[in-house]
């Protein structure tokens, strides 16, 4: 039996009509059409579908669309400004090759965000940890993580606060 | 997944209403199991009745010389609570090794528990800090809850509403993690009580245990050394293809060893 | 033809440009096979083998065919009917009798028989996902259990159930390389000889993006479209045309998308594409199947799986005389597409490493098992081939007390014996070995590891130091060898370089990118060469409709081969230019040269840009129609002269905590010569990529199978390690370019050079720390913990 959800996706409010079993994931991909988020196991392991959900990085894969009743989704495609100019973060993983197939680099762009909310000023073994929910299998993670250093630097930056 | 009826009532007794109406009803909390299980087709509950609605569910706060986490806390609030990291610092770092961070703002304490994963960490914890399991009838001591293997001493319609952790005069936690799934192949956790001493050890074997033993050992002398020669039999312990019984044996007394050197570090 | 090279300048060669394709990756706006959704689509779910090996008694579809929601069920019975050919296997290998190898037939649906847990058995395609599966549950199929033959080292010859009846003794083929009456008369005068049994163990691919393939038939045109992640579309069309359905080529356009990694497990033709252009043909509807990741377990390609013993025959200075090796190598239940090529021709003449032994012979014996059919995973081969040089070399240098840097420099070929010629087989045209170690030795500080040692033993903790020198054979490889070796196909590659008549550039690649950055390195070299600013210049691949005929990426061939390809039209642009610049100029073409984009008289001021050249070319009001036609658009096709052969030194420090067995990388410093380095950036991304790889056979992953009941323990990643971010370090890497000289660009090729030396550089570095001869990977802790708690009681048992 459909049910009838609400939320806001990438700060637009949407209401959708899902089965009880519809996965957040799913949703996203087939009846919002935002492909940017992926699903790479059945396990919850992969990260490869990591949005953040009222703030919070999780795997839209292990939700079911009806538990996010209510709840603001941020998905890849609403992490760059309107005008299309990439998040620090996005910009820092251009900037340092932190993605080679482009797979995983939506969930780990979402979750290496989230980060900057935990610890922001995280060394490189707490990035290494803190990324342990996102797989990547073509870039060994080194530049991942340069990536992530930068990125978050260029989150909290004065020139960066004083843009939001 | 099967087809399901998806119910979020908000109040315990509503819940309680719900399972009594349907036996083939499951309860979710964070989801990070009975998800996946619902996907790969292993369970065909009726109806899903969530527990998100819930606000007495929610949150962790101190009451008088114990902390109280509401079941529906995800994990990650557990490891950043101040609270919870200012007197039970080895509840908060248990909490931020359970999964991963995804893992964390989602999974519940209560969800953890009431499933009852032999290699799950709070298990250790619960039984390690003597804790008392609330639920929507009554209270159970932290020794009586967990009876097996994802069994419990709940009774059906009966849920986790909370856990109450004593505050103890010192603990820790030490955790060798599965190397794929991340889970607990061994943790055990160590706490030194007004009560005694107590060792809870997760992942061994087919539910969380005490060992006796090392807390007489620790009882006497709350150092590392004092679980010198101290060992736990392999017998009954889990084995599976990243770890044999023995290597786990082994494992509980160098996490229990690490554990105390935490508590005491 | 001669390359430039100029750094200095941005978007040049050399430079590390970022990369064209990281906008659309970044904002969510790739587009990847699932992503895409066709008007009308079906959803096809595959029902797979539960059991190892069985006879199929009976199916029965009935009930699934009328549950709701469902389209068709189809069973192997059905396409075997219609005409559904085997899946072929590239690559003919011959045993030492001359007999060819068993190639029994690997139908996408099973027919009468499964032969591994996740052999296809039947289809449902239904509205929806959800109705497929239900479907797929009310189909009943009667089994009726078989012995399975699981482990390598015991397959030949295992009584029981042979997995084929065309190979009662499930040997596929028993074959041999090199000179053995000489490799014996070596070992017949050696002071030393070094042995070793080893384990290279099977791996799971895990490309983080699954599988997925969309059929499409239109009935008007008759025309087939086939959407697949592939690393090689038009190799697929071929087969799918030639061999598994008989298609009409020119009505089928196969499109392998944006593709989320490949690592070699994307480049066959799997049953899932041949089923759902079935299904689709069949219905007049769009099919689409997308892999779980239980499915990519259970059905993509796996990799490795060899038992080998090798020996090593020294003289008294540690000079290696000679070198044999007898291995056994797993093919699974079916010869993926191309399978029996890898623990062959990818291998043993790869055995002379960077070393001058003169003598070698090998021995392989590829068997069928109850498992996931193998095939080349990252290095296919080479990986394997490197792993047991360099740990026999070890070996014999821990035996006769000869520091492992040292053993090595004895060893080496030296420049001045380039063009060398293997015992193998294999010319190696370039490479100073000498110096990629030396500067590895000098990253690393060798001289201050004794140090390092003592110090991690202060905290109780076992530190170790490995080599692993490797040297790989890429860019296969001249049509002529790689077809008398037994290569079915050709393996050139294509390229075309169409101007448009306003000036900018469309490059149709033969090969595929699927994380390699073809769209920045490609455009990089097509800029400089023409001098057309990069963001003018689009690099299209991956489109049996837009691109000629190529054979795909894989054996880090894509530069080396498909590069020169289009260089070698990027000439034929530039010498049609020069004819007709020397119109407009009114010169003769001699007199034109041509640099950085504009074409001048030779001595004079006259010059014309070469965008004023295509759209002279375009619209040719002023042209010699006479001499010349108009466009600007030229293909080529181009066989490489010889493999390329990147080369270098890897070293890593590790240190082992003896109570638990974990092991913590240290320190990893990778130098590599890849000939020429187009973009700095993109070669250490791929070195970084290959090492984890390597890392991860090492360390963690294994793919294990029950080997009584044939059920895959390890099939999904709760129980299949992958490397994490937290399991790995940091890398320096560095290169050192002594450019090819087999190919005009100088190029060697970087993919898979991480991944072939990396399993033996940290397995040098585990044993070291242990102070053994040898573990098999991967070094778990529990399997070094053992190995441990073993040594210490090694003594006392010998009292």
């Amino acid at each position: 039996m459909a049910l009838s959800v609400s939320m806001t996706v990438n700060g637009k409010p949407v209401t959708v009509a899902v089965e009880a079993n519809a996965l957040l994931a799913d949703v996203l991909r087939q009846t919002l059409g935002l492909t940017g988020t992926h699903v790479g196991c059945d396990t919850s392991q992969c990260g490869a579908c990591t949005v953040h959900v009222n703030g919070r990085s999780v795997k839209s894969c292990t939700l079911l669309a009806a538990q996010a009743e209510g709840a603001e989704i941020t998905t890849i495609e609403g992490l760059a400004a309107a005008d299309g100019t990439l998040h620090p973060m996005q910009a820092a993983f251009k900037e340092h090759h932190g993605l080679q197939c482009g797979f995983c680099t939506p969930g780990m762009v979402m979750s290496a965000a989230d980060l900057a909310r935990v610890n922001p000023a995280a060394d490189e073994d707490e990035i290494r940890e803190w990324l342990e929910g996102n797989m990547c299998r073509c870039t060994g993670y080194h530049n991942i993580v340069k990536a992530v250093k930068t990125g978050l630097a260029t989150m909290q930056s004065p020139a960066q606060h004083a843009a939001e | 997944m099967y087809s399901f009826e998806y119910q979020h009532p908000t109040s315990v007794s509503a819940v309680a209403a719900a399972l009594a109406a349907d036996p083939d009803a499951k309860v979710v909390a964070g989801g990070m199991t009975l998800i996946p299980t619902l996907k790969q087709r292993l369970a065909m509950p009726s109806t899903l009745v969530d527990l998100r609605d819930i606000p007495e569910l929610q949150g962790v706060r101190a009451e008088g010389d114990s902390i109280v986490v509401g079941a529906m806390t995800p994990h990650a609030d557990v490891a950043y609570d101040t609270t919870v990291r200012d007197r039970i610092p080895a509840l908060a770092y248990l909490a931020r090794h359970i999964g991963d961070a995804q893992v964390r703002n989602r999974g519940t304490l209560g969800g953890s528990i009431a499933n009852a994963d032999p290699a799950a960490d709070y298990p250790a914890a619960v039984v390690g800090l003597n804790a008392t399991v609330v639920t929507s009838s009554r209270e159970i001591a932290a020794d009586d809850f967990f009876t097996g293997m994802f069994e419990t001493a709940l009774e059906p319609g009966e849920i986790v509403t909370a856990v109450r952790f004593p505050v103890p005069q010192r603990a820790g936690y030490a955790k060798f993690r599965h190397p794929a799934s991340r889970y607990a192949v061994v943790g055990v956790m160590v706490a030194q009580t007004a009560a005694g001493v107590r060792v809870a050890v997760t992942g061994a074997g087919p539910s969380v245990f005490r060992v006796a033993e090392m807390e007489q050992a620790l009882a006497g002398t709350f150092s590392p050394d004092a679980l010198a020669g101290i060992t736990v039999s392999p017998d009954g312990l889990n084995a599976d293809i990243h770890a044999g019984a023995d290597y786990r044996a082994h494992l509980v007394t160098l996490m229990a060893k690490r554990a105390v050197v935490m508590a005491t570090g | 033809m001669t390359v430039l090279q100029n750094p200095a300048k941005s978007t040049g060669i050399g430079a590390p440009v970022k990369r064209v394709e990281d906008y659309r990756f970044l904002t969510g706006r790739g587009r990847y096979t699932d992503d895409m959704n066709k008007q009308g689509q079906l959803y096809a779910y595959i029902l797979r083998s539960p059991h190892a090996h069985a006879r199929i008694l009976s199916i029965d579809t009935t009930e699934a065919e009328q549950a709701p929601g469902v389209h068709a069920v189809i069973t192997g019975a059905e396409m075997k009917a219609a005409g559904i050919g085997s899946l072929p296997c590239g690559w003919l290998i011959k045993s030492r009798d001359g007999m060819a190898m068993k190639e029994p037939p690997h139908l996408p649906l099973a027919v009468d028989k499964v032969r591994y847990v996740g052999d296809q058995v039947a289809v449902v395609v239904a509205e929806t996902l959800n109705q497929a599966k239900d479907a797929a549950e009310l189909i009943a199929v009667d089994y009726d259990e078989l012995p399975a033959t699981v482990a390598t080292g015991t397959a030949a010859g295992a009584t029981g159930a042979p997995v084929h009846d065309e190979a009662p003794d499930n040997v596929c083929y028993d074959w041999e390389w090199g000179d053995k009456a000489k490799t014996d008369e070596a070992f017949a005068r050696a002071a030393h000889v070094a042995r070793l049994d080893l384990i290279n163990n099977r791996l799971v691919p895990n490309a983080m993006e699954p599988r997925a393939a969309i059929g499409e038939y239109d009935r008007g045109s008759e025309e087939y479209t086939l959407t697949t992640t592939s690393q090689n579309p038009q190799l697929i069309r071929l087969l799918l045309c030639g061999f598994t359905m008989g298609l009409p080529e020119h009505k089928v356009r196969v499109v392998a998308p944006d593709v989320g990694g490949g690592f070699g497990s994307k480049i066959y033709h799997y049953a899932e594409e041949v089923i759902v252009v079935f299904a689709a043909r069949k219905l007049g509807r769009p099919v689409k199947w997308t892999a779980e990741r239980g499915e990519s377990f259970q059905s993509d390609a796996h990799g490795r799986d060899h038992v080998t013993h090798v020996e090593l025959a020294l003289d008294e200075q540690g000079i290696f005389l000679g070198l044999r090796v007898n291995t056994i190598a797993n093919m699974g239940a079916y010869l993926s597409t191309f399978s029996s090529c890898i623990p062959t021709i990818l291998y043993a003449t790869l055995l002379s490493g960077q070393y001058k032994t003169p003598a070698i012979y090998a021995e392989v014996k590829a068997v069928f098992t109850n498992t996931v059919p193998v095939d080349a995973y990252r290095g296919a081969g080479r990986p394997e081939a490197c792993y047991l040089i360099e740990r026999i070399v070890d070996v014999a240098a821990r035996e006769m007390g000869i520091d492992r840097a040292e053993l090595r420099s004895r060893n080496f070929i030296t420049p001045d014996m380039m063009p060398y010629d293997t015992p193998v087989g294999l010319q190696y045209d370039s490479g100073d070995f000498q110096r990629n170690l030396v500067d590895a030795l000098e990253m690393i500080d060798y001289a201050g590891f004794p140090a390092r040692r003592a110090e991690s033993a202060a905290r109780g903790k076992l530190r170790g130091i490995g080599f692993a020198s490797y040297i790989e054979a890429c860019g296969i490889a001249p049509s002529n060898v790689a077809g008398a070796l037994g290569a079915r196909a050709g393996l050139y590659d294509s390229a075309e370089v169409r101007f448009h008549p306003t000036g900018s550039v469309s490059v149709m690649v033969g090969v595929h990118s699927h994380g390699q950055g073809h769209e920045t390195t490609f455009a990089q070299i097509v800029s400089e060469r023409l001098g057309v600013p990069m963001d003018k210049v689009e690099i299209v691949h991956g489109d049996s409709a837009r691109t000629p005929f190529g054979m795909g990426t894989y054996g880090s061939r894509s530069l080396a081969v498909g590069g020169m390809a289009m260089m070698k039209a990027i000439d034929k642009v530039i010498a049609k230019s020069k004819k007709i610049a020397a119109h407009l100029l009114e010169a003769s073409a001699d007199d034109i040269e041509f640099a950085d984009g504009t074409f001048r008289v030779a001595g004079t001021d006259k010059t014309i840009g070469i965008a004023e050249i295509a759209g002279a070319a375009y619209v040719p009001h002023n042209y010699p129609l006479d001499e010349l036609e108009p466009g600007l658009d030229e293909q080529a096709f181009y066989d490489p002269k010889n493999f390329t052969f990147p080369n270098g030194t890897q070293i890593c420090e590790v240190e082992v905590d003896p109570e638990t067995g974990v092991t913590k990388i240290l320190r990893f410093v990778a130098v590599d010569d890849f000939g020429r380095v187009i973009n700095p950036m993109i070669v250490e991304g791929q070195v970084h990529g290959g090492l984890v790889q390597g890392i991860g056979q090492a360390l963690l992953e294994n793919c294990v199978y029950d080997e009584d009941s044939g059920q895959l323990l390890t099939g999904s990643f709760m129980d299949y390690a992958m490397p994490r971010a937290d399991d790995v370090p940091s890398f320096e890497v560095k290169t050192n370019e002594v450019l090819c000289t087999t190919n005009a660009l100088g190029v060697k090729g970087c993919g898979e050079a991480g991944t072939i030396g990396g399993a033996a550089c940290v397995m040098n570095a585990v044993c070291d720390a242990l102070d053994i001869a040898h573990m098999d990977m991967p070094a778990s802790p529990e399997r070094v913990w053992r190995t441990l708690r073993d040594k210490q009681a090694a003594p006392l048992a010998a009292e």
